[in-house]
């Protein structure tokens, strides 16, 4: 799990957003709370205020241009060849990621929207330089296929599972029989009790 | 020295080549005489065999011919391994005598490096590389070799088809990467030095790890390729490759978080993963190999998956060949700086190669490896074994996509893309949650069936728990540490954490109760205490047991992953008595200056720490410059604790006036991900220890008198 979001400014300026946001969030959850009784529809509304609440404070987070700068410059990359992403380029002298990260700031100053930025950067630097595949044209592929690899897994184990279950049971020597169903039951329900595992 | 070096890698090459040669043609005409041999264990490599006489006939003539063939076959293998060793050493002595006659001791070494640095050599560059790869593949082999007698005529198979891969590997030195190659023109007086990045303890141990990981993967692929082709009957094969593959799994793991280790300690960028394609390509194999050690046991056990456990061992083996193609091929771009030369196409050639004789021998002898067993409930171990490895493979294949698809890419459209941290992040993350899941799951399934009721009531105080421990930290306040106070909805890398740790303690507590219950059982029975009670039920079945540890360290790794979510730098120049905060820690400058040693010079600063007004240490972040190889490097100081590591970085000096410039890094809980790697090797050396004797069996009428006989452990 490697850093993907914002570093300390933005965990800090969480915290600080706790401390405001959490008591309101906790007397608007609390009001509906007290009239549960009362129907569904104030659950409804309870729920909507609980949701209402919290993305007024993920959006807080979000339009702070502190976090803006950490999280767009969290999917870049430097272009020095390092291979880091840009926020993480770590030598001085460095001749790409102080520039890179001085129109970046600007870019976030200057209020143009993430897409905005990342267009301005790829025109520049090339693909390249965004640290992952966007969601468009041929790129949304890379998320795509392994999600639909899962997909096809599982039901390739459907049909694994339905082929094993279908399959007769293997016969056994001297003409015993195997044991199945409530009787077959009935002596794991003993083992285990006699185990107790 | 270099001729002697030359001569000795030819003698390996016509050695191994003998052996691969002579044993296959022993297999083939043993096989011709008497088919019946594959499955009565009679062997190529002498002895078993004779015990069919039909003495004096031709066909025992033949056949006495053909075991001495496959014992001098067996024998040449064993003195490949000899002849490799020798070209080791004297590639080391060369570089211990300052030999810069040969190219490689020049381009890798220098008169001021330290010694265990010159011993390091033969693994810090393409040629020399290689040369320890197949000195640990010709290790392997030996030991393959004098183990003969377990089952003399499957080991005569394993041992042609090591000699195989073999083969590629001395062909590749000899001909393609010559470790021994000889300097053009006048010999200089000075190496160009050892990549600075690569002087540091842990590179004197993490290659020998993660080469013995990838190198021993082959002896299992050996192992199931061999048993295929002469349609080994049973499972016994299996239980042959368990410790093989369980020491190598344990090599991988341990390679692979040296690495981490490594690139944490010494890149000075603040993190130990990057994704970056070496990274992936020791990632890829050790997830197949997670795969492959739990699959394995379905077949152990209910004889099922056979198909599908050859082609995981196989892909075991041949990702970690291709992870070294693309490395070493320049195809994908890397951080890590090998050559680029052809010696790709070798690879390339070599993978396709093994895939088709995988396949071949697949495709002739499958009918052979039809399961009949039946699966009796989806709620069951064989079911979760299913879903385990789906997700096993689908993380391996996911990493292999991301790996490949900047390639994939600027074939479709044109252009490269860089599939980094992010990407991984979101499509790897939700995979490996519900890896966790099953890990919690898994264990609580018996095999063929168990009740959902028995689900229920083994299931519901973990996950009671669980639940209450995200509760706690959601509610707890932030100032208690970084991962408390943790709010999942404004961030979906806090969610991921919140839902990584919960898991995390689901599966701990399965496996605290599955030692619990199992140890009260003995305890109940024996009259011993709790503890004395699950030490012996641990010795009755250390894999099962064993196999529970090592879950347990995978969730303390994966705790000290979820760190990562909270992690925070902050960077300043600093003069004399400049702060920097950096969450609860204030760092105050006392003094900066330089040093100056034969092999490098260096800049470092001196930062007094304070955590809540009172001073807890003092940290010296370092610069080097060396002169050999002209390149500079950072050491980072790290403060490690069980909350967080605080890690600063010498970055630079401004120029103007001097003054260092730092960086400083918190990185709540990274130590965790150390301790649990060390779960995970105590738990697999565990699994390895030999089970206890099982309990003496009671008659019947004596137990009805006597109801204090001890129970049979579980299987796993």
């Amino acid at each position: 799990m490697s850093k993907s979001n914002p570093p300390s400014e933005t965990r800090t300026e969480a915290g600080t957003m706790k401390n405001v946001g959490a008591p309101g969030l906790a007397s608007s959850a609390r009001r509906p709370a007290l009239s549960l009784s009362k129907g569904g529809n104030l659950l409804r509304k309870a729920a909507q205020t609980i949701l209402l609440c919290a993305a007024i404070i993920a959006l807080l987070g979000a339009g702070d241009p502190a976090t803006r700068f950490s999280e767009i410059g969290h999917r870049m990359m430097c272009i020095c060849g390092c291979n880091q992403i840009l926020l993480e380029c770590n030598h001085v002298g460095c001749p790409a990621s102080d520039g890179m990260r001085n129109e970046l700031m600007a870019a976030v100053n200057r209020g143009d929207s993430d897409s905005l930025v990342e267009q301005s950067f790829v025109q520049k630097y090339g693909p390249t330089v965004l640290a992952a595949p966007t969601m468009q044209g041929f790129d949304r592929a890379a998320y795509i296929i392994p999600f639909v690899a899962l997909i096809l897994g599982f039901g390739l184990i459907g049909i694994v599972i339905r082929s094993w279950k279908n399959r007769p049971v293997p016969a056994i020597a001297d003409g015993l029989s195997p044991l199945g169903g409530p009787e077959l039951d009935q002596f794991r329900t003993q083992a285990r009790k006699e185990t107790d595992l | 020295m270099a001729e002697i070096g030359s001569f000795v890698l030819l003698l390996a090459l016509a050695l191994s080549a003998y052996s691969f040669i002579a044993g296959m043609i022993a297999l083939i005409f043993q096989r011709q005489q008497n088919p019946q041999l594959a499955v009565a264990g009679g062997g190529s490599f002498g002895g078993a065999s004779r015990a069919v006489s039909d003495q004096g006939s031709f066909g025992a003539i033949l056949r006495q011919g053909s075991e001495r063939i496959g014992e001098t076959a067996r024998r040449a293998g064993i003195a490949t391994f000899l002849a490799i060793l020798l070209a080791s050493i004297i590639l080391v002595i060369c570089a211990f005598n300052n030999d810069f006659s040969i190219a490689y001791i020049f381009h890798h070494s220098n008169r001021d490096l330290p010694g265990p640095y010159k011993f390091a050599v033969l693994w810090s560059g393409q040629e020399g590389s290689l040369l320890f790869w197949s000195l640990l593949l010709a290790a392997y082999g030996f030991v393959l070799r004098l183990r003969y007698k377990v089952d003399t005529r499957l080991f005569a198979y394993a041992s042609v088809i090591v000699a195989g891969v073999q083969v590629f590997f001395l062909l590749l030195l000899n001909f393609a990467a010559h470790p021994f190659a000889i300097m053009q023109g006048n010999i200089p007086a000075d190496g160009s030095g050892l990549n600075p990045l690569l002087q540091y303890p842990e590179m004197v141990i993490h290659p020998p790890m993660l080469y013995l990981g990838y190198v021993g993967f082959t002896v299992p692929f050996a192992f199931a390729l061999g048993a295929l082709i002469m349609k080994y009957p049973g499972e016994k094969w299996i239980h042959i490759t368990r410790r093989w593959t369980m020491v190598t799994w344990a090599f991988l793991t341990c390679g692979v978080f040296l690495g981490a280790h490594w690139a944490y300690s010494v890149l000075g960028w603040g993190g130990y993963w990057g994704w970056d394609p070496v990274e992936n390509a020791s990632l890829m194999p050790w997830l197949a190999g997670t795969a492959f050690l739990h699959s394995v046991m379905m077949q152990e056990k209910r004889g099922m998956l056979k198909m599908w456990n050859m082609w995981l061992v196989f892909a075991t083996f041949w990702l970690a060949i291709l992870g070294t193609f693309l490395t070493r091929s320049g195809i994908i771009s890397s951080v890590h700086a090998f050559a680029q030369s052809s010696i790709g196409d070798w690879f390339a050639w070599f993978l396709l190669i093994t895939l088709l004789v995988f396949t071949f021998f697949f495709i002739k002898n499958k009918s052979h490896l039809r399961s009949e067993h039946k699966l009796e409930s989806l709620v069951s171990r064989e079911s979760s074994f299913l879903f385990n490895n789906l997700l096993f493979v689908l993380l391996t294949f996911t990493v292999l996509w991301g790996t490949w698809f900047p390639k994939i890419s600027e074939l479709v459209q044109g252009n490269k893309v860089t599939v980094g941290a992010p990407f991984y992040n979101r499509v790897a993350i939700p995979v490996a949650l519900l890896l966790l899941i099953l890990t919690a799951v898994g264990p609580l399934l018996a095999w063929r069936k168990t009740s959902l009721e028995s689900l229920k009531r083994n299931f519901m105080w973990p996950t009671m728990g669980a639940i209450v421990v995200a509760i706690f930290l959601m509610v707890t306040p932030q100032s208690w540490g970084s991962v408390f106070g943790l709010k999942p909805w404004k961030d979906i890398s806090y969610f991921y954490s919140l839902m990584a740790i919960a898991l995390s303690v689901l599966v701990t507590l399965t496996v605290a109760s599955e030692f619990y219950r199992g140890g009260r059982v003995i305890s109940k029975h024996t009259g011993q205490g709790m503890f004395a009670s699950m030490v012996q039920l641990t010795h009755r079945n250390t894999r099962r047991y064993g196999g529970y540890i090592v879950h347990f360290g995978v969730v303390v790794v994966i705790i000290g992953l979820a760190g990562a979510a909270f992690n925070q730098d902050r960077e300043k120049e600093m003069g004399y008595g400049d702060k920097m905060a950096i969450g609860p820690y204030t760092l105050i400058c006392r003094s900066y200056t330089e040093d100056d040693s034969p092999n490098y010079e260096s800049q470092w600063a001196m930062l007094d720490v304070y955590k809540d007004g009172k001073q807890i240490g003092t940290m010296t972040p370092v610069r080097r410059f060396y002169h050999a190889s002209q390149q500079t490097s950072t050491m980072p100081d790290i403060r490690s604790t069980l909350n967080d590591d605080l890690y600063v970085v010498f970055e630079g000096v401004n120029q103007d006036n001097g003054h260092p410039i730092l960086k400083a890094h918190l990185n709540p809980l990274v130590m965790w991900i150390w301790m649990g790697v060390w779960i995970m090797l105590i738990g697999t050396v565990l699994a390895l220890v030999p089970n206890a004797p099982a309990p003496v069996r009671v008659p019947a009428a004596a137990r009805l008198e006597h109801a204090h006989a001890a129970p049979v452990a579980t299987g796993d």
